[in-house]
């Protein structure tokens, strides 16, 4: 069943907004509330607003259920390599060598009382960005998978 | 009474009205739709209460995705509740 123009243009509308939000809440995890499973799951209310004003039909042309498979399993798998690089580089699961390292997010924190910057924290920023693209890509597989299974009777 | 005392009674309030509405109503669309604002005002709630961790993923989950699950669970069955 599609929705009315006016649903379909706002969820079109909405749409960037709330991935655009979702990554902001993914990428400042370490300095605001937040973090990776809110961001993600702000990013896949987007994708959600899209699914509840179309048909199935029309939406696997944008957003299909093997994209949001690989999304999920390539999340998991940079949690997963980055909790093992802790442990070959410091003898600990998820040990933060990046942490003041001088390279990615490896800028070391300012004294006293500062804003934060975001280029600190070492692997933690990682562990969020990971732990989004999973939420994201699980969330939406649950959606998708609840549509196609919706049989269409009104024309 | 302090502002802040005044703004979580009257947002309590709101909590049980949209909560009492979520039951009474025999249009399934609009039920979703009350409870989309239950979570809107719990998240408020938690906002208020200094747990804004727990509010984003309030809004996130219960007034969005929870939602969009229950508008296609309705697409798929019937959209009015029956007397029995």
């Amino acid at each position: 069943m599609n929705m009315t123009k006016i649903v379909r243009t706002t969820a079109d509308l909405f749409y960037p907004f709330c991935l655009v939000f979702g990554l902001y809440v993914v990428l400042h995890g370490h300095l605001t509330p937040g973090g990776g499973f809110q961001g993600g799951a702000v990013m896949a209310t987007g994708a959600a607003l899209l699914l509840v004003s179309r048909r199935y039909e029309d939406i696997t042309r944008s957003l299909r259920q093997n994209t949001m498979k690989l999304c999920e399993a390539v999340g998991l798998l940079m949690f997963i390599t980055a909790g093992l690089a802790g442990l070959f580089a410091g003898g600990a699961f998820l040990y933060n060598g990046l942490a003041g390292a001088g390279g990615l997010f490896g800028e070391p924190v300012a004294f006293g009382a500062n804003p934060g910057g975001l280029n600190t924290a070492g692997l933690i920023p990682l562990l969020n960005i990971a732990v989004g693209i999973e939420v994201l890509g699980g969330l939406t597989v649950i959606l998708l998978y609840m549509l196609s299974g919706v049989k269409e009777t009104e024309p | 009474m302090t502002p802040l005392l005044l703004l979580q009674a009257l947002l309590l309030l709101g909590l049980i009205v949209t909560a009492v509405l979520v039951i009474a109503f025999k249009d399934l669309l609009s039920s979703a739709i009350a409870f989309a604002a239950f979570s809107l005002l719990l998240a408020l709630e938690f906002y208020l209460l200094q747990a804004p961790d727990v509010a984003i993923a309030e809004a996130g989950i219960g007034a969005g995705l929870t939602t969009a699950i229950f508008i296609i669970a309705i697409r798929g069955t019937k959209r009015y509740e029956e007397k029995d």
